[in-house]
């Protein structure tokens, strides 16, 4: 075979099965396709004994008739889940040279069903970003570019290694984590596709915390049916995470055929946001029209809360922050800066182990929760997300699945918005109220902008529906017929 | 019964009433940890007991410990509670080396157990009830080692994560012995339902007490919390050294300022710890790794069901159905142990007497051998043979006596030193005839000196006893000496 990065999770699965490539090769392949792709920074942690080590042990697996349904596939990780003996940063200075000695949940079913670990991806530090910018090793690169420019855009965030290497081929699939638009958007931007399961789908256990109430793992993944693949194996309860939901795993690959003939779609009038490019409204219409073109009915829905969802979002996930981020304290592991007393030293180690987004965000976080402002910020925001989730609830009795915009624009420049964190704030716009709702939602590359970026549409599902999301998204994606890839400028 | 009056306490301007309202942390018995499988056991190697949770490690997660929950509702019950059927647990946010996940998962507006009640007995007939306020559950921290190097801190986390009860009470006490008595009442009631060993020594319960002053009637004064109060000696020196430092405060024109406040059990005072000023904004919310915690009626009534019969219960039963004087009842319903042992040596004897035997002879030789009760030389089964050979006039209650020395120092049964001893009453009344004659016939003065003063007779009997060497049966003793001298 020619280049087996070019195979796609659902590709490689048929090449290992017949036997055109080993494991081991494949590894191989992406290994020096990330050796080859250094100026995207798409990796914090590369690991090429450990995934070899790994390839040739599901080789060895393969050969004795015990492959499994990930077997022998080259992901990339993103730096947020711990991983056993392998460092795992966040993206943060402050967990330097820690090492879990745990597997988080995911992770450990991703390897039992066969799966390669080919380095930790990099991210937006705990999470917290919509341009991956605010890593404290470095900004991470789109692969995509703007026609004629040379300049380096933002993959988006906060998984925007993960997205980077899926779209540049450095690995088979990746994961991502979610909290308000963080697999959606970034998939978007890079031109793949990226999926934010029901809360409580995938085990939360030994996934580096930031909002405990919205943080949710998914799969990225160059194609919906290697996302169906992918969340399979990720998916499941755990009696280790009180929030994982203890209900059987379907066959989402499966579930994929079956086209939207019959369904219903909404259109969530509410969307329609102030200055929404044309690109993005005609991406949307684009969208729209596939579907009824497939045979799906299209009806206009009415999500009244939305425009409370990103205020509503920016009070609770700090607020959980705040909280979740306080056992960084240069104590037990990571950075230790000293001091003169304990105080002291929780000050340095914290001042110089975060960076500025994090800072901003445990100030909001540690405002919103402090006496005299509860009940005013955190308590009310609790009730308008009840509001928003009722929202939702009431549109899903009239149609099956919510078609929206994942982002409202294609990916941007580097630095374009350090300086202005609410204009980076309002990238999640549209990602962000499914979160707070705790529903499936999916990013699918359906077009492309003016300047020839990867645009992604939404399709948000009834809570623990994956199903029907995912058999809308393979629709969608097979009528956009999305085949663009970026030119491999890195490797020159 | 009759409440308590409030003791008032003298100060130069006039009498001062005490307000006392305690916080009493309980652990709970249990083996593992309140979120984590991590073993609780006491005095191990220092961090030998730490789960990935316990540390905070990143990306570790909390699981309710169902087995402490149960615990909690048990106490709950325990104290005439009401037990919420939906509670949640909630994040206390502050920063402490030995509080690792730099917040404590503890219950703020929905605690697991809302109010119930607690009464005290004071004296005989002398009651004081104290509302209680809730119990939570929380975690408790680890322990921060200051003493290990000079220049460091050590922090031990085998007890970061152990589940304790909060068991707040309102403020309805009025001096520092119903303070002890309150936290007294309240280790009897969680020994009775096996929910925390109360021990104190080793941490398992503590009190924070919360003392204001104010004039009998008048507006309630600014309290202060006392921590670090880990014996019931210590309540009562810390209530009362408390107490005269807010009264010669306020009558030197000072005010008492709201504060948390140290005691120093070498000094036996209290000292600032943090002003209100100074105090956390614990910044408190709902910990969005648990679930509200729901409890299913059955669950509930089924502890209900498995409830041991309580110390105000027993008391009752043993001064209604057996007799027994109501301060002996407490005494002996006021400890588990003491009350089960009683109850073995009562069962199917007069447990009067049996209550005699344990709160006089048997408490007598505990306290100058200074063990407790569950090391007891004498055995519940021995003390009752010993009752039994009472009753049956084997020996007589004298005898006894002698022979429950030598139970307490050999811990032989009593029928065993009686054989051995030769301590038989003798009840043969031929036997005593002649003894009686003997006597009689050997001291003809005494005989006539009777008929003057009628009150000789018991000379005569302890003659006769004497002669027996104490195991003459005293009522055959009389009732012969009385036909023979014609009395």
């Amino acid at each position: 075979m020619s280049d087996l990065t070019q195979l796609d999770i659902a590709g490689a699965r048929d090449a290992l099965g017949k036997g055109d490539c080993s494991a081991e090769e494949l590894t191989n392949a992406y290994l020096d396709a990330i050796h080859e792709a250094d100026p995207l920074n798409a990796f914090i942690t590369v690991l090429p004994g450990k995934a070899v080590e790994m390839a040739k042990e599901s080789d060895a697996r393969r050969k004795n008739g015990e492959a499994g349904p990930l077997e022998g596939m080259p992901l990339g990780i993103k730096d947020l889940f711990c991983t056993e003996g392998v460092k795992t940063t966040a993206a943060s200075h402050i967990l330097d040279g820690f090492t879990p000695a745990y597997e988080s949940t995911v992770t450990r079913n991703l390897w039992d069903a066969g799966a390669v670990l080919l380095g930790k991806t990099n991210m937006d530090e705990f999470a917290m970003g919509s341009s991956n910018e605010t890593s404290y090793y470095g900004p991470v690169r789109n692969p995509w570019r703007l026609e004629g420019d040379d300049n380096a855009l933002v993959p988006g965030g906060s998984s925007g290694g993960s997205a980077a290497a899926v779209a540049a081929n450095l690995c088979a699939g990746a994961t991502g984590t979610d909290t308000g638009g963080s697999i959606r958007q970034p998939a978007a931007l890079t031109g793949i596709v990226g999926m934010k399961p029901t809360y409580g789908r995938c085990s939360r256990w030994g996934t580096i915390a930031f909002a405990s109430s919205l943080d949710q793992a998914g799969p990225m993944t160059r194609t919906v049916r290697d996302a169906a693949i992918m969340l399979g194996a990720m998916a499941g309860h755990d009696a280790k995470d009180s929030t994982s939901i203890n209900t059987p795993v379907p066959d989402y690959e499966a579930a994929l055929e079956g086209g939207v003939k019959g369904l219903t779609i909404g259109v969530p009038e509410e969307y329609r946001v102030d200055g929404m490019p044309k690109e993005i409204e005609d991406l949307w219409q684009r969208g729209v029209d596939l579907l009824v073109e497939q045979g799906a009915k299209v009806k206009t829905v009415s999500l009244k809360r939305t425009k409370y969802a990103l205020p509503t979002y920016y009070i609770v996930a700090p607020a959980e922050a705040s909280s979740n981020l306080a056992r960084y304290d240069g104590v037990r592991y990571g950075l230790r800066v000293p001091g003169d007393d304990i105080t002291s030293m929780y000050e340095n180690t914290r001042a110089a182990g975060f960076g500025a987004e994090v800072k901003r965000r445990i100030l909001i976080g540690t405002y919103v929760l402090s006496a005299g402002y509860y009940d005013a910020y955190y308590l009310k925001a609790q009730k308008i997300r009840t509001l928003i989730a009722q929202d939702f609830k009431d549109a899903f009795e009239d149609v099956d699945l919510i078609l929206t915009p994942t982002a409202p624009e294609p990916a941007f420049g580097i630095g374009a918005k350090t300086d202005d964190p609410l204009s980076m704030y309002l990238n999640d716009v549209f990602t962000v109220p499914a979160s707070l709702a705790g529903l499936p939602g999916i990013s699918v590359p359906a077009g492309v902008s003016d300047k020839g970026l990867p645009l992604g549409l939404q399709l948000i599902g009834r809570a623990f529906d994956e199903e029907t999301v995912l058999r809308g998204a393979y629709a969608l994606e097979r009528a956009a017929g999305f085949t663009g890839k970026p030119d491999a400028w890195w490797r020159s | 019964m009759a409440e308590a009056e409030s003791k008032l306490v003298e100060g130069a301007t006039g009498p001062w009433e005490v307000i006392i309202g305690i916080e009493c942390h309980a652990q709970v018995a249990s083996k593992s940890k309140l979120f984590s499988g991590a073993a609780t056991e006491f005095g191990a190697e220092p961090n030998s007991q730490v789960s990935f949770v316990d540390a905070a490690m990143p990306g570790m997660l909390p699981v309710l410990n169902a087995y402490c929950v149960e615990m909690a509702v048990r106490t709950g019950l325990g104290l005439n509670a009401k037990i919420n059927k939906r509670s949640v647990f909630a994040r206390k946010n502050y920063f402490y080396p030995d509080l690792p996940q730099g917040y404590q998962i503890s219950q703020f507006d929905l605690p697991i157990v809302g109010e119930g009640e607690v009464v005290l007995d004071m004296a005989e007939g002398i009651t004081r009830t104290v509302g209680i306020e809730r119990l939570h559950l929380e975690q408790d921290a680890g322990k921060s080692l200051h003493d290990q190097d000079p220049g460091l801190s050590f922090v031990d986390l085998n007890r970061s994560g152990v589940a304790l009860m909060e068991i707040v009470s309102k403020p309805d006490m009025r001096s520092a012995e119903e303070a002890q008595a309150f936290l007294k009442k309240l280790r009897t009631i969680v020994r009775y339902l096996g929910t925390c060993d109360g021990n104190m020594e080793e941490g398992s319960m503590r009190g924070d007490i919360n003392v204001s002053v104010r004039k009998p009637g008048g507006p309630l004064g600014t309290r202060c919390e006392i921590k670090n109060v880990n014996s019931f000696r210590f309540v009562g020196q810390a209530v009362e050294y408390e107490v005269g430092r807010q009264i010669d405060l306020i009558e030197d024109g000072g005010e008492v300022k709201q504060e948390t406040r140290l005691f120093d059990a070498r000094s036996g005072e209290t000292r600032s710890m943090r002003s209100k000023e100074e105090a956390h904004d614990y910044r408190y919310f709902p910990d969005p790794d648990l679930l509200p915690l729901e409890l299913a009626d059955d669950f509930i009534e089924t502890i209900r069901a498995s409830l041991p019969e309580l110390p105000d219960a027993k008391k009752a039963r043993f001064v209604e159905q057996w007799g027994l004087k109501p301060y002996d009842a407490g005494v002996l319903a006021g400890d588990k142990a003491s009350c089960y042992y009683f109850e073995k040596v009562a069962e199917g004897r007069d447990a009067r007497i049996a209550a005699n035997w344990v709160t006089g002879e048997l408490f007598g030789a505990l306290n100058k051998l200074n063990v407790e009760i569950t090391e007891s030389p004498v055995s519940a089964d021995h003390l009752g043979e010993l009752v039994d050979l009472i009753s049956d006039n084997t020996i007589s209650g004298r005898i006894a006596k002698d022979v429950f020395e030598i139970m307490v120092e050999t811990g032989d049964a009593p029928g065993k030193i009686v054989e051995e001893k030769g301590l038989k009453q003798v009840t043969d009344t031929g036997a005593i005839e002649a003894l009686v004659d003997e006597v009689i016939a050997q001291n003809p003065d005494k005989v006539e000196e009777l008929k003057e003063k009628p009150k000789m007779a018991s000379w005569f009997v302890g003659q006769v006893m004497k002669a027996s060497q104490g195991k003459a049966n005293p009522a055959a003793v009389n009732e012969i000496l009385a036909k023979k001298l014609g009395l």
